[in-house]
C-alpha cells in the first residue's frame, strides 16, 4: 500500500478522529453511548453506511453540478441508510432489534455528509473507501470507549456483564445525559493531551 | 469538484435523476424485504409469548382472541397456549402509557387460575440502565406466582406488594399498570362482558 493510501486509511483513527478531534457527529455520540455494546453497534452501522455513501458519491462526483451537490448527497445518504435499515430488519432481525432506533439517526450524522463533502467528492473510489474505513473505525473505537466508560461508572457493568456486586450503587448520573457530556469532555481532554505528547 | 458548471437545466436533470433512482431503489428494496420483515416480527412475538406461557404445541397466533377493557376503550390480544389440546396458560399483549419515556408494551403470561406466570417487555423507551430494569430478572421474579385476586398488585409506595426498581418508580408503576390492564381485561372477558 502506498503512502497516500496508508495516510487516508489511518487518518480517521487518531490524527483526525471524527469524535475526539474533529468533533463531528456529537448528537448520536452523546445519545447512544449509554453502553459499550450500543457504541459498537452504532459504530459498525455507521461504518457500513459510510463505506457505501463514500463509494457512491465518489462515483457520481463528476456528473453532479456543484450548486446542487449537498441536496444530492443528502438524498443518496438517506436512501443508503433506509436500504441498510430495511435489509437489517429483514435478514438480521436480532441485531436490528438491538440497534433499530439508532439506524435512522445515521442520516443526520454529520460525519457521513462531512466525509462526502470533504473527501469523497474530491477523490477516487479506492481512496474514498479507505477514508470511510478509517473514519468508521475511529468513530467506532471512540464510541465504544465512551460507552464502556459510561457503562462501567453508571451501571457497574461492561458489555452487559456485571462487574460490581448487587449491593454496590453505581454512579447513575453517567448513564443519564449529563454523564455523557462529562465523560466525553474528560475523554477529549485525555486523548488530545496524549496525542500532542503533552 | 466537478468540472462542469451549474445551470438550471443540468441541476434540474441531476436532481430529477437522483430522486427517481432513489425512489425506484427504495420501493424495490421495500418490496423485497416486506415479507421477511413481517416473518421476523412474528417470530420475535412468538418467542416473547413462548417465554411467558407454559409449554405448548399449538400455534397461539392462529387462536388469537381479542378482548376489551372494562371501559370498552382499549382492546388486547389474548393468545392461548395448548398442550395436547388442553389450554394450560395464556398470554395477553398489553401496554401502559405511563412510562417515563412514553408507551411501554409487554406480553404477560397467566396460568389458568389467574396467577401471573411471567412477563416480558417488548417495546419501551425507558432510560437505559434505570427504567429498562423492569425487564430484569430481579424485578420480574416478584411477579411469578403472584395472584392479583388475592394480593395487591401495586408498588410498595402505593400500598401494594411489589418492590419498585430503585430510582425507577415511574417505570415500575407503568409496568404494574400494564399488567393490571391485562388482569382487568381478562376478568372482564371471563365474566362474559365482551
Amino acid at each position: 500500500m502506498d503512502k497516500t493510501s496508508y495516510r487516508n486509511l489511518t487518518r480517521g483513527i487518531v490524527a483526525e478522529n471524527p469524535i475526539l478531534v474533529m468533533m463531528l457527529g456529537m448528537c448520536p455520540t452523546l445519545g447512544v453511548s449509554t453502553s459499550a455494546l450500543n457504541g459498537v453497534g452504532m459504530g459498525l452501522a455507521t461504518l457500513l453506511v459510510l463505506i457505501f455513501s463514500n463509494s457512491a458519491i465518489s462515483l457520481v462526483k463528476n456528473i453532479i453540478p456543484p450548486m446542487v451537490r449537498i441536496p444530492s448527497f443528502i438524498v443518496i445518504i438517506a436512501s443508503i441508510v433506509t436500504v441498510v435499515d430495511l435489509l437489517m430488519a429483514a435478514y438480521l432481525p436480532a441485531l436490528h432489534a438491538a440497534l433499530g432506533i439508532y439506524i435512522p439517526l445515521i442520516v443526520v450524522n454529520c460525519i457521513i455528509l462531512g466525509r462526502a463533502e470533504a473527501f469523497a467528492s474530491k477523490n477516487n473510489l479506492w481512496q474514498s473507501v479507505l477514508d470511510a474505513l478509517g473514519m468508521g473505525i475511529g468513530f467506532t473505537l471512540a464510541l465504544t470507549v465512551l460507552g464502556a466508560i459510561r457503562e462501567i461508572l453508571g451501571n457497574g457493568s461492561l458489555f452487559g456483564i456485571a462487574l460490581l456486586g448487587e449491593d454496590v450503587n453505581p454512579i447513575l448520573l453517567f448513564i443519564m445525559p449529563p454523564g455523557a457530556f462529562l465523560a466525553l469532555a474528560a475523554m477529549i481532554v485525555t486523548f488530545n493531551r496524549l496525542r500532542k505528547g503533552n | 469538484m466537478s468540472p462542469n458548471k451549474s445551470n438550471f437545466w443540468n441541476m434540474l436533470l441531476t436532481l430529477t435523476i437522483i430522486a427517481l433512482t432513489a425512489a425506484f431503489v427504495l420501493s424495490y428494496v421495500e418490496q423485497l424485504t416486506g415479507e421477511p420483515i413481517k416473518q421476523a416480527k412474528d417470530a420475535r412475538e412468538l418467542e416473547a409469548i413462548a417465554s411467558v406461557v407454559r409449554e405448548f404445541d399449538n400455534n397461539p397466533f392462529a387462536e388469537k382472541l381479542t378482548i376489551t377493557a372494562p371501559n370498552k376503550k382499549s382492546r388486547f390480544e389474548l393468545y392461548p397456549a395448548r398442550q395436547d389440546g388442553v389450554i394450560n396458560s395464556f398470554a395477553i399483549k398489553t401496554f401502559s402509557d405511563n412510562g417515563f419515556g412514553g408507551r411501554i408494551e409487554m406480553i404477560v403470561g397467566f396460568l389458568m387460575d389467574g396467577t401471573i406466570n411471567n412477563f416480558v417487555v417488548t417495546q419501551s423507551q425507558e432510560t437505559p440502565g434505570l427504567g429498562t430494569k423492569i425487564n430484569d430478572e430481579k424485578f420480574k421474579a416478584q411477579f411469578r406466582g403472584f395472584n392479583p385476586e388475592r394480593q395487591k398488585l401495586k408498588v410498595r409506595q402505593d400500598g401494594g406488594e411489589i418492590d419498585a426498581v430503585t430510582a425507577a418508580t415511574i417505570s415500575s408503576r407503568a409496568a404494574v399498570n400494564a399488567i393490571q390492564k391485562a388482569v382487568d381485561a381478562y376478568h372482564n372477558f371471563n365474566t362474559g362482558n365482551n
